[in-house]
């Protein structure tokens, strides 16, 4: 009785909650442009139609997108194993070291149709085995995960400066960059897609890993809700306990579900470097790890909410480049300020609001059912 | 409400020494709401109880009982209604609103830290000074002068974490009474206690009582209520639904008013076919991490067509030996036999191989253990058989079978509602210990092993559930149960066990039993007592 989000009714919980959240979020940021002078209807517009507005605008944002639905789905698999993954980051920085090895490998030796396999399954196996320690260390010996992964995030950093700086540095040059792989190994662009069918759009970095993306949202889902692994993760997410007294046991079930989502996470990696940089360099994360928490959270962990959260991150990041390059007022970091103001809200402050809808909906079932006995 | 108790012919008589007619009324709620969504956990509720007198509230689980004094206690805010105490309209929002206006509450979970004194505990969050130890002393005149008033004898200066529980449930009295409590609220009081704690329990309410403290006492042992209380409120599904003088009534009757329909307590024991011993256990010992035995040398037998029932307060054992025998839990050194085959290698802690030797378990803490609240009712009568082949399909769960074989066990143990779709949270005590029997039962186990079978069960469940395990035996089935309830233990078992410590201290016959004897032998003061007499 006393527990709370039960009562209400699911539509409200992961559909009008998260829409005031982001609502709440927009409405202080635009009292921050007011504050400088602009206006925000003007600076939503400028948001809205740089993000959805164009052909190009539209591929950076579900390029951005596709990376974010990654990282979320990492951070949801872990999370309905009651496990906070707070290193999607680090795990997404190994996962591009593992597709950029192979492909420095074997660009030229593989069959073409085998590289984006096989380039997938080592995004994976790495970002995965970045993951397998930290959960190793909580599951056999009980480290708390949140602390480890966020360190991981640090030693993969430092890890791929050493790499790119001393090891896998093109020879001859400043930067710290490989080679740029064969043509052969780079995943088609949407806009090289469209152009085979005949349709002429925007170059942008948009790229077949959208579609891997989107398998890996129906996969999940699949894996979570409807076989007995997922089944073993949520118990064990839910109530340790009752999983043991099932036979369910949870150090193994940690390591599956910090596999799993060691993996998604490395999946950035085919977007990024197989998919864009066609080289491997530094920093291509970005801070898409640790966006995919809010993401996460704002999908309520599941990956329909997934896809919605990433799609409005994507927004908010192309549209946000966009206004800062628009209204010279509003700066990059402002641009930040907002991003982070969504985050805060649909994230750090999600269930804020809970307390006031369960008022409201508590009074209007009120009304309703003693209207209903009034006329009984 | 009130108007009710009259219209009854209850009134007081004039001779009552302890609630004299013209008590004023210490409480009064008028009109009482409170729903959370759409459920209605207080409806209309009116109530007055009498300064000076023993009130108790009683009604199923799930009444709305603690709701009500909840709402009393300001934990929750009333939708509607007014709460009058000593005849002023108050409004209580907090705690501290309730303990200023004089009303102390004994939760059913104490509320307090196990490695503070008992003194620091009394007056942690009611400091009367920046350094500690100025208010420590002045509380220690204070709560002196408490004790000694009262008859309530604690050590101030021990660690409460090493108090036994019946003297920690003393220092919740003594945190009221410290606090300047005249109505003194008890949730359940008597759950964890043995049947001579509990008598010392009352001793000590009726000692306050006889000092002016009024005390309202919420229960759903009837028992109790004839004891010790001068009036009681029935409530049920949200609604108080009688005001009786505790002299005037029975136990039958609240038990009717409570569940809204008779009541067979008698059970059809037929005798059972006892078979082979079934379960066997030889020398069992575990130890706790720091080596301290938790389980000591403990050897027993269940056999087909038996109930066993283990009896003894909690913490002696029993939650280990269940966990144990269902392979929660890794033991130290002893043996299981199963049918007379050795399987102690296969026991050591797996569950699931335990599941696959045809033992069931329906664990003592449903919530813990039994099911993930968070989970459909579906997903929580497959747990523990997640990986069996008829729930699966390929790589998937095959849901509809699933679905299809929650609704029959939800059909064959009466389970409500029927649906596998509704959160197992949501439903009652009663439904989700028939929803676990039912997983349990179904598989037709050889063992069953069964924990607190009706702990937080509506009286309606209880006698399901009860009938439940007789069949079950009649059917060959070897069935261990723990309880701390003495009633049930008695009512169903053939034969009971005490522990004690760890060990087990006593055997006696089902049918030999009574209530005296089993609270001696489970304080373990019946061999003393037994040595005694041979000495004199």
């Amino acid at each position: 009785m006393s527990q709370n989000s039960s009562t209400l009714p699911r539509w409200i919980d992961i559909g009008l909650i998260p829409i005031l959240n982001v609502a709440m979020a927009l409405l202080v940021s635009g009292l921050i442009i007011l504050l400088i002078g602009e206006s925000p209807l003007e600076a939503v517009q400028i948001m809205i139609q740089g993000a959805l507005g164009y052909d190009e605008g539209i591929g950076y944002t579900l390029y951005y997108t596709t990376n974010f639905v990654f990282t979320g789905l990492a951070v949801a698999v872990a999370f309905h194993a009651g496990l906070f993954n707070i290193g999607g980051e680090g795990q997404a920085y190994i996962g591009g070291l593992g597709v950029g090895l192979f492909l420095l490998l074997a660009d030229d030796s593989l069959s073409p149709i085998l590289l984006l396999p096989v380039g997938i399954i080592a995004a994976g196996l790495f970002g995965a085995a970045w993951a397998a320690i930290p959960a190793y260390l909580q599951a056999y010996r009980g480290s708390h995960i949140v602390i480890t992964t966020i360190m991981f995030n640090f030693i993969a950093s430092a890890l791929m400066v050493y790499l790119m700086v001393n090891v896998l540095i093109k020879p001859g040059q400043m930067s710290p960059e490989s080679r740029v792989f064969l043509d052969t190994a780079h995943l088609p662009f949407a806009h090289e897609i469209f152009a085979w069918m005949g349709i002429k759009i925007a170059r942008s970095p948009l790229n077949i890993s959208i579609i891997w993306a989107a398998i890996c949202c129906i996969g999940l889902w699949l894996f979570v809700w409807r076989t007995r692994w997922g089944y073993a993760i949520r118990s064990v997410g839910f109530n340790e306990k009752a999983a043991v007294y099932a036979g369910i046991t949870p150090a193994k079930t940690i390591m599956l579900a910090m596999f799993i989502s060691g993996a998604l996470a490395g999946f950035v990696g085919v977007n990024e470097i197989m998919g864009v940089h066609h080289k491997l360099l530094l920093n291509y994360t970005a801070g898409y790890g640790f966006t995919g928490i809010a993401v996460s959270l704002m999908g309520r962990n599941h990956p329909f909410g997934i896809i919605l959260a990433s799609l409005l991150f994507g927004v908010l990041y192309q549209g946000g480049a966009e206004l800062a390059f628009e209204v010279p007022t509003i700066t990059r970091e402002l641009v930040v300020v907002i991003q982070g103001l969504v985050i805060l809200f649909s994230g750090a402050l999600a269930y804020m609001s809970t307390p006031w809808i369960e008022w409201a909906y508590g009074a209007l079932s009120r009304r309703q059912s003693s209207a209903g006995q009034g006329e009984g | 409400m009130t108007g009710t108790m009259e219209n009854d012919g209850k009134k007081r008589g004039p001779g009552d020494e302890n609630s004299p007619a013209a008590s004023p009324s210490a409480i009064k709620l008028t009109d009482i709401s409170k729903s959370f969504g759409p459920v209605r956990a207080n409806d209309s509720v009116n109530m007055e109880i009498h300064a000076g007198t023993i009130h108790g509230i009683i009604g199923e689980n799930g009444a709305g009982k603690s709701t009500l004094m909840s709402i009393l206690y300001g934990f929750y805010e009333a939708d509607r209604g007014t709460i009058e105490v000593d005849g002023k309209t108050v409004k209580i929002t907090s705690s501290q609103a309730a303990i200023s206006v004089g009303i102390g509450m004994v939760h059913q979970h104490f509320m307090l830290i196990d490695t503070f004194t008992v003194l620091e505990n009394i007056i942690l969050g009611a400091e009367t000074s920046a350094l500690l130890v100025a208010g420590l002393e002045e509380a220690r005149v204070k709560l002196q002068a408490l004790e000694d008033e009262y008859g309530l004898n604690v050590d101030l200066n021990v660690l409460t974490g090493d108090l036994p529980v019946g003297e920690q449930q003393r220092v919740e009295i003594l945190k009221a009474l410290y606090r300047d409590a005249r109505i003194l609220i008890l949730d359940e009081p008597t759950g964890v206690l043995t049947p001579q704690e509990t008598a010392q329990l009352f001793k000590i309410l009726k000692a306050l009582n006889r000092e002016g403290v009024t005390i309202v006492l919420i229960t759903h042992k009837l028992k109790e209520i004839m004891t010790i209380t001068d009036n009681v409120s029935v409530m049920r599904a949200g609604q108080m639904v009688a005001h009786r003088k505790t002299a005037n009534t029975s136990a039958e009757e609240l038990a009717e008013l409570m569940v809204g329909r008779k009541i067979i307590n008698e059970i059809e024991k037929s005798t059972g076919q006892r078979g082979q011993p079934a379960l066997k256990v030889e020398g069992l010992t575990v130890k706790s991490a720091g080596a301290v035995p938790l389980i000591d040398d403990l050897s027993f037998e269940v056999c087909a067509g038996e109930i066993v029932g283990i009896a003894g307060v909690s913490g002696n054992g029993q939650s280990e030996l269940l966990e144990v025998l269902s392979g929660i839990r890794p033991f130290d050194t002893g043996k299981i036999f199963l049918n007379g085959r050795d399987v102690s290698p296969q026991h050591l802690c797996d569950p699931k191989e335990v599941r696959g030797l045809k033992i069931a378990h329906v664990p003592e803490d449903r919530h813990r253990l039994g099911m993930v609240t968070n989970f459909s009712a579906q997903e929580s009568s497959i747990l523990g058989y997640q990986d069996a082949a008829v729930y699966n399909s390929g790589p998937f769960l095959d849901l509809p079978t699933i679905n299809r074989e929650c609704r029959r066990l939800m059909e064959g143990f009466d389970v409500r509602p029927r649906l596998p779709e509704i959160r197992s949270a949501n439903m009652s005590g009663g439904n989700q210990q028939k929803l676990i029997l039912a997983r349990e039962i179904d598989k037709g186990p050889e063992v069953l092993l069964v924990g607190q079978p009706t702990r937080g069960v509506d009286i309606g469940a209880i006698e399901f559930i009860h009938g439940q395990l007789i069949e079950l035996r009649k059917q060959g089935c070897a069935v261990l149960m723990v309880s701390v309830e003495l009633d049930e233990v008695m009512k169903l078992s053939d034969r009971i066990l005490v522990m004690f410590d760890g060990r087990i201290v006593a055997e006696v016959a089902g049918n030999k039993a009574d209530e005296k004897m089993l609270g001696l032998m489970m304080a373990n003061a019946h061999s003393q007592l037994a040595q005694a007499e041979t000495n004199a």
